[in-house]
């Protein structure tokens, strides 16, 4: 077996390098710090021209990778044990590959770890090092078959060939029929990267989300947008505590909204990144929609989680008054409380009772009461005890979102108020570069909502009591000392946002055309191309005929005969020319002197004149070099006065 | 019955074969290989790729992975680029037949095929076969717009004129996923002598006893003189002292009119030896006389060729037993 040339090596390792580097931030830091290891060792045998590691070994440290895996994760099932074991086995097959074979089998294993790097992450960065690691990849290919060259005219000639399967790649993206996946069961963890609110909420929660500077969603609104008092994204809704943590109630769904809608309406188009979750952060209060559902508690619903970048057309009327008619189940949910837990503040909701006259003052009551405990609002509250919204109030006064919220709505229960946490967004950002609102995990929120005969249910945000700039300049500017914030949460550095929101604008783009490319897309894009039927056997056509069309300019490409006759070639290919349209081919063996004599043999009519020209051509061609100037005018010119008659 | 049907499918074989290759007889003359004689089909490794990017495809419609979509259509992109560059790597390459030395019956005859490459790109990474057989050697290169010679060695086992079977012209050019190949069988042969026989006797040129072969003269010819060197001459005789010196090439000649004269005659070896084993032992004598730089003739039934000596005259002599007793269409060599 013919051993690896070591520019091979080198292409081979630096193919799978970038493959697996984008792969060290999700692979288990044993796993990740093995296989940069393992690419160091075989690099610097290629580089000494030692021997390879003996089978045993290897064996070895595949029994490792296996085992480290195992211990991370305790199954080899679902895509992060499987992309922990393709790492591994990558490095390790690079450590025995010393054959061509085994090298195209590790090229393979490269391109489909460039694939798994899209589980994680799909954003612009990580596309240009898939388009960088995929140039490796040919320039692997074109090592491993061709003879050794340097690097940069290799490079060269990988991305010659990556520019020309351009073009193919945009009619197959553009046109091959979208299938909305999946296919199959995914493993349970298939979407354990993405990050956002969950249906539960324990103190710390929220703190924990909205440490990321991700974006949850985007928001492009038709005219201008709410206010910022009123951009509360309705998430999960809250009811039942067990003295710790908060869970939903039940809730019903329906086809249609069941409230009336009324006050100013605010179109817009929400861009929502995936979460997997059913709930959709509608703005508060979502009108009809085609496709949807509306919860009982106001949340609107998908019927399958959101696991790709969703676009919705969507109205909302928050002035809307929602809830008189409410079930009186739903307001008993909303009326209990853990017995045995946090009495100070149940005593505190009596107290609150007491000092109303009538049930709609006490909600105003008790946030007077939260604004004059002097309540701190923080990201790192101190830890609390057991019955934690007692120490809140009254012991630590330090807290998030969360705890505000938590606090309220004990409180309102104990003065016999219904009330319940509704968690979601607040806030967000226009970008001033495309103006749509930008709403990250940092926005993430967390606050009450009671229930009043008269008025049904009514928002109170407890945190704007002792936060108010929370709700009017987000969380950077309500937060004193901004230093646990993401740094593109921070608001203090003007530079750094305004790159921020070019960054955003782009990156909105690239999802809205490249990531969110999908089925309805595609069907928008063939409609705009005039074709109205767009059932997939129109778009099979159309991508066959883009298809053909590519593959005609390739194959013209390909034949085209690059004119490489000189000028004395010419001449004579023109006077042969003449002479067989005249009946007097000349025979493939022939050369100049051999057809001119059996020409004056066998046509010597046709072939008058003919013998000075085929001779001048010979010695022209044949002769010593250079020509001479006289006589190549002379072939020239007699050449073109030639008639064969 | 197996073998039959071995028979049966080897001529169906043959049948498709000529019918999808359009493959003829020899051709003369430079062969272009146009648009129409090169096919193009993916290699194992082609195939192993197609697969992982089916599988890369389901993950991608799984996943919604838009990126992944575009990762695979680009590389299948790639792969399809390889076609058209595998097949340009063929197309419009021209093919004429070369030279090939006459070789001694068991030797491997070396054709030299010539090609001429009048693109402006170079011919990358091409290997040449006998059709049928497997590729030999690590491929060569024809640089743009020019010619290149390559040989390929066909085992010979009988005598006569050896034509060039048709050969097989492949590149996997430039990632190895695509072969394009081309069959041609340009109209070229190869002499090829009778084995010379390893248990012939001595040949003795002192003596009249010895059958086959007669001697005349003695003792060794004065040196007479030098002449002009032809290319002829043998190189035994070849005045080396004055090359040496940057003289010119001259000949010496020897009194007598050569040195010892042999006959080489069919008609005195023994009548029991057959043909092949005359032929054969008259092939080793000729061999030795003329390196021994006898002046020797030789006689065949039909054919004499009186006594002489020099590469020429080795190889006329040589050529005879090669194509003794052979049917003229063989015997003859084309024009």
């Amino acid at each position: 077996m013919p051993s690896l040339r070591r520019d091979q090596v080198g292409w081979l390792l630096a193919g799978a390098a970038l493959t697996l580097a984008p792969h060290a931030g999700h692979l288990p830091p044993a796993i990740s710090a093995l296989c940069a290891l393992l690419l160091v060792w075989r690099g610097l045998i290629a580089q000494r021209g030692s021997r390879l590691p003996p089978r045993t070994l290897l064996v070895v440290l595949a029994a490792g990778v296996v085992g480290s895996v195992l211990l991370e994760f305790h199954h080899f099932f679902g895509k992060e044990p499987g992309i922990a074991l393709l790492a591994g086995l990558l490095s390790l097959k690079l450590l025995e590959t010393d054959s061509l074979r085994d090298a195209r089998a590790a090229v393979l294993l490269s391109l489909f770890m460039q694939l798994g790097q899209f589980l994680y992450q799909q954003d612009m960065a990580i596309a240009a090092l898939a388009l960088l690691g995929t140039l490796a990849s040919i320039g692997t290919l074109l090592a491993l078959q061709g003879r050794a060259e340097a690097v940069a005219p290799r490079a060269l000639a990988a991305l010659r060939l990556l520019l020309q399967a351009l073009p193919l790649m945009l009619v197959l993206f553009l046109l091959f029929p979208r299938v909305q996946g999946p296919l199959w069961g995914l493993p349970a963890d298939a979407y354990s990267a993405v990050s956002g609110l969950s249906d539960n909420m324990a103190p710390g929660d929220i703190a924990r989300v909205s440490e990321s500077a991700e974006i949850a969603f985007r928001a492009a609104f038709e005219g201008d947008p709410p206010p910022p008092a009123e951009r509360y994204w309705r998430g999960p809704v809250l009811t039942r505590f067990d003295g710790r943590t908060w869970r939903p109630g039940p809730s019903r769904r329906h086809g249609q909204p069941f409230y009336r809608s009324s006050g100013p309406a605010y179109p817009y188009t929400l861009t929502l990144e995936p979460h997997n979750q059913h709930w959709l952060l509608a703005l508060d209060f979502p009108g009809p929609a085609a496709g949807l559902a509306y919860g009982d508690d106001f949340r609107l619903l998908s019927r399958e989680p959101v696991r790709s970048r969703l676009r919705l057309e969507l109205v909302a009327h928050p002035a809307t008054p929602v809830g008189l008619d409410e079930n009186p189940r739903t307001l008993q949910e909303a009326l209990k409380l853990p017995p045995g837990f946090n009495p100070r503040t149940r005593a505190l909701g009596e107290q609150l009772r007491a000092a109303a006259g009538r049930a709609d003052d006490i909600p105003a009551l008790a946030i007077r009461h939260f604004r004059d405990s002097r309540l701190a609002y923080t990201l790192t509250p101190a830890p609390l005890g057991r019955d934690d919204v007692d120490s809140f109030l009254f012991d630590t006064r330090q807290g998030f979102c969360e705890h505000f919220a938590a606090a309220f709505v004990v409180t309102m229960r104990a003065a016999g108020v219904p009330a319940r946490v509704v968690t979601g967004y607040q806030g967000g950002e226009i970008n001033p570069v495309d103006g749509t609102l930008v709403v990250r995990q940092s926005d993430a929120h967390a606050w009450a909502e009671v229930w009043l005969a008269t008025k049904g249910w009514l928002r109170v945000d407890p945190t704007a009591a002792s936060a108010p700039r929370r709700i009017d300049g987000g969380l950077a500017a309500a937060l004193p000392g901004s230093a646990r914030l993401p740094l593109l949460a921070r608001s203090d550095l003007p530079w750094l946002r305004a790159l921020r929101d070019r960054m955003d604008a782009v990156n909105n783009r690239w999802n809205q055309w490249v990531l969110g490319y999908n089925p309805a897309r595609q069907r928008e894009l063939v409609a705009s191309l005039g074709f109205g039927d767009t059932g997939w056997q129109s778009l099979i056509a159309l991508m066959a005929g883009g298809c053909a069309v590519v593959m005609g300019g390739l194959t013209l490409w390909a034949l085209r005969r690059v004119s490489t006759t000189d000028a004395i070639d010419r001449s004579w290919l023109r006077v042969c020319r003449r002479l067989a349209a005249a009946g007097h081919p000349r025979q493939a063996w022939e050369g100049p002197s051999n057809y001119a004599s059996r020409l004056a043999r066998e046509a010597p009519e046709a072939a008058a004149g003919l013998a000075p020209i085929a001779a001048d051509y010979a010695r022209l061609r044949y002769g010593p070099a250079p020509a001479d100037a006289a006589l190549l005018k002379r072939f020239h010119h007699s050449s073109r006065k030639f008639r064969p008659r | 019955m197996t073998t039959r049907r071995a028979d049966i499918v080897t001529a169906i074989k043959a049948r498709l074969q000529r019918w999808l290759f359009r493959v003829g007889g020899p051709e003369a003359g430079p062969i272009t290989l146009g648009q129409r004689r090169i096919f193009v089909l993916p290699t194992g490794f082609g195939l192993a790729l197609a697969l992982t990017l089916l599988v890369m495809l389901l993950a991608s419609i799984n996943y919604t992975l838009s990126l992944g979509f575009a990762l695979t259509f680009l590389i299948g992109g790639v792969a399809w680029v390889s076609i058209h560059h595998a097949f340009r790597n063929l197309v419009n390459l021209t093919v004429s037949p070369g030279r090939s030395a006459a070789v001694f019956c068991g030797e491997a005859a070396r054709f030299g095929v010539q090609f001429h490459n009048t693109g402006r790109r170079p011919r990358l990474g091409l290997q040449l076969w006998p059709s049928g057989g497997a590729p030999g050697d690590d491929g060569f290169d024809i640089a743009p717009q020019a010619g290149a010679v390559h040989f390929v060695a066909i085992p010979t086992r009988q005598r006569g004129w050896l034509q060039l079977p048709r050969l097989h012209l492949e590149t996997r050019h430039p990632l190895g996923l695509i072969r394009a190949w081309s069959l041609f069988q340009p109209d070229q042969r190869c002499l090829v002598y009778p084995t010379p026989a390893a248990d012939a006797p001595p040949l003795h040129h002192d003596g009249d006893d010895h059958p086959g072969s007669t001697a005349h003269g003695r003792g060794r010819d004065d040196f007479a003189g030098l002449r002009h060197h032809q290319t002829s001459d043998s190189p035994r005789h070849v005045a080396w002292k004055s090359v040496a010196r940057g003289g010119p090439w001259r000949t010496k000649e020897f009194d007598g009119g050569g040195s010892q004269r042999v006959w080489l005659d069919w008609q005195h070896l023994p009548p029991g030896a057959g043909i092949e084993a005359r032929l054969s032992r008259l092939t080793r004598w000729v061999v030795d006389a003329d390196a021994a730089g006898l002046e020797y003739g030789l006689r065949l039934p039909g054919v004499e060729l009186p006594p002489a000596t020099g590469s020429a005259h080795r190889h006329a002599c040589l050529a005879a037993l090669a194509l003794f007793g052979l049917p003229t269409a063989h015997a003859q060599p084309a024009s």
